[in-house]
């Protein structure tokens, strides 16, 4: 195990308590993410694929500290994301319950500032998004959703290199607060 | 089980928190209903944030927005107004052909239905002189077009063809100040010349200042011109004054009202009565001058004082018949033989009518076709002017009787042009008409 693979795994990712958000950026920043999934594909279509409150859930977990507080961020998200859509309340929560905790769980042992572990993070959540979300749609609701997998790369390639610039923004906005 | 929660708090956190969503789905899908509270929280927290955007996007980025589409609309509408301009030319054009169809069809049903035989021609250029009103048609003596052919069109006459080239015609038009043609009113059967002028309006000259002509009667051939035939449309009349010695009769011809394109060329033209006349007209009541062949009568039959009329020759004619074949009329049973007419000899003058062409069978012949007065038994027609005997023939004498066998002409669409004595017109200078009666029709024994 070279050095550098071994400071990717034990150093302790941020935890400091002045780092992280006040409460009121924890409530406007997903509330902005779920609005600009909602309002922007109305007017630029092709940002339709952009998960936002996925990426800032996952920003989230990986620096919460916490599987728990992350988890619960991760439903409250999701839950909002429910309430605006036409399926049943909790569909999303569940999902992103689910990203909250694993992300919390993996900040624990990667060191999340470097920006390779965060692109692979956010693609590996994005997909672990969409899939989940899908069994869960067969499995729950019974509909007979396709899951296109080459779609679901590519559309996780494109969140992932856009959580680079978007976690290096939230975390300067934490620092700020 | 306190060291299970302990040693394994957030694994179980998580599952409490999954089952808890999994619970409230399954109540959404089982009851079929839906959690309100936690929508209506989401939807009224989100949509005043986004009430707010649309309002600040409305007032900035669409502000912006509509100033670049303004200044597109410039553009855009220098775009339309050039396509507009297209479609404009483009409508014009197809309203041309349409209009050419639409004459192109009249034309046909003209042809087709006028009893004149008819070629169609199309106007392809002007003739010199600053004067002249001549114009070449596309149809010449390949055609069969001659010199002295009329040419009209559904609407009236248009002119005659001065010169026949093998691919072109010269057709003078009535307008040119060298045309004349004879004509006759509608209304008060006046006879005149009608002349061009050199302009649109046509003059009808040699009427006496004495004769009566309304503004706005029509004018038809008259036919003694022996160019155009007798019923074609003139034109209607637009001033009637009173001149030194004859009226200045001006008509508006209506053959050549919006120009001149499509035009026919009469090939072999056919009288037809003057549609709609108050007064019958006497001009054509009068028989054509006697031949050579009437006038040299032979010998052992009745005088010309005693043979007057057609009836009277054809009736000498019977009574010749009857001698050959021993027959004698008014005897026999009804059903036994009659003479045969097919023989009659060549006596009186008079041709054997068996003669190709140049009669038709008694029966056969066209309503209508015959001139007033001179339709054989059983061929006049009611409300024709004369009576029709059921026991006498009466030879047509007046004219030539090569009637073609063609519907009426196209004026009768309007079902005021009846073609009861059309007879073909001689186009070159008028050799007398040929006293030549029509096919006797044969009267049976018992009606003698």
């Amino acid at each position: 195990m070279t050095e550098y693979t071994e400071r990717l795994l034990t150093e302790t990712p941020r935890k400091d308590a002045a780092d992280r958000f006040r409460l009121v950026w924890l409530v406007v920043i997903p509330l902005v993410a779920v609005l600009s999934q909602v309002y922007v594909p109305r007017f630029v279509p092709f940002l339709a694929y952009l998960e936002l409150p996925l990426l800032i859930t996952v920003h989230f977990a990986l620096t919460s500290g916490g599987p728990i507080p992350a988890l619960f961020y991760g439903m409250s998200i999701g839950l909002v994301q429910d309430s605006l859509s036409h399926q049943p309340i909790g569909m999303y929560g569940i999902v992103k319950t689910l990203v909250g905790y694993f992300a919390a769980s993996v900040s624990m042992r990667f060191d999340v500032q470097n920006p390779v572990v965060t692109f692979i993070l956010a693609f590996f959540f994005y997909f672990f998004h969409q899939f989940f979300y899908w069994v869960l749609s067969r499995a729950l609701l019974g509909e007979a959703l396709g899951f296109d997998a080459q779609q679901t790369v590519i559309f996780g390639l494109l969140n992932a290199a856009v959580a680079l610039p978007l976690f290096r923004l939230l975390d300067k906005l934490k620092v700020a607060s | 089980m306190d060291f299970f929660l302990s040693r394994y708090r957030h694994l179980t956190v998580l599952l409490i928190v999954i089952t808890a969503q999994l619970l409230l789905i399954a109540y959404q899908v089982k009851t079929n209903k839906d959690i309100p509270l936690i929508r209506v929280w989401a939807v009224t927290a989100v949509t005043p944030v986004e009430q707010g955007l649309e309002l600040v996007r409305r007032y900035t980025w669409g502000f912006v927005e509509d100033y670049f589409v303004l200044l597109n609309v410039r553009g855009q509408n220098e775009k339309l107004r050039r396509e507009n301009g297209q479609l404009k030319i483009d409508n014009n054009y197809l309203r041309s052909e349409l209009s050419t169809a639409d004459r192109a069809r009249a034309l046909s049903v003209f042809e087709a239905r006028s009893p004149s035989k008819t070629v169609a021609a199309r106007v392809i250029g002007n003739g010199t002189g600053a004067n002249s009103k001549v114009v070449f048609v596309d149809r010449g003596s390949t055609s069969g077009v001659e010199s002295g052919m009329a040419v009209v069109t559904p609407d009236g006459i248009v002119g005659k063809v001065v010169d026949a080239y093998p691919t072109a015609s010269l057709v003078m038009l009535i307008t040119d100040p060298t045309f004349a043609a004879g004509v006759v009113s509608q209304k008060n059967r006046v006879h005149g010349t009608l002349k061009g002028q050199g302009h649109a309006e046509c003059l009808v000259d040699y009427v006496q200042n004495e004769e009566h002509v309304d503004i706005g009667e029509w004018f038809y051939t008259s036919g003694d011109d022996r160019i155009f035939p007798k019923g074609f449309p003139v034109g209607q009349v637009t001033a009637a004054p009173n001149g030194k010695s004859f009226k200045e009769i001006y008509v508006s011809p209506s053959g050549m009202q919006g120009g001149v394109e499509e035009v026919l060329i009469v090939l072999q033209g056919v009288h037809q009565e003057v549609p709609g006349g108050e007064i019958s007209s006497p001009a054509y009541t009068i028989l054509a001058a006697p031949t050579e062949a009437t006038a040299q009568t032979p010998e052992g039959a009745p005088q010309p004082g005693a043979l007057a009329t057609d009836a009277d020759r054809l009736r000498a004619i019977y009574k010749d018949v009857g001698v050959e074949q021993k027959h004698t009329y008014g005897e026999g049973v009804p059903g036994s033989k009659p003479p045969d007419f097919t023989k009659i000899p060549s006596i009186h003058g008079v041709p054997a009518p068996n003669t190709a062409g140049q009669a038709q069978p008694a029966g056969q012949t066209k309503p209508g076709q015959s001139q007033a007065g001179q339709a054989p038994v059983g061929l006049s027609q009611p409300g024709q002017n004369q009576p029709a005997p059921a026991k006498t023939v009466a030879p047509k004498t007046a004219t030539p009787v090569v009637t073609k066998p063609k519907p009426p002409a196209a004026g009768d669409d309007t079902d005021d042009e009846p073609v009861a004595g059309s007879t073909p017109v001689p186009r070159k200078p008028a050799p007398p008409a040929a006293v030549r009666p029509n096919v006797p029709a044969p009267v049976p024994d018992n009606n003698q």
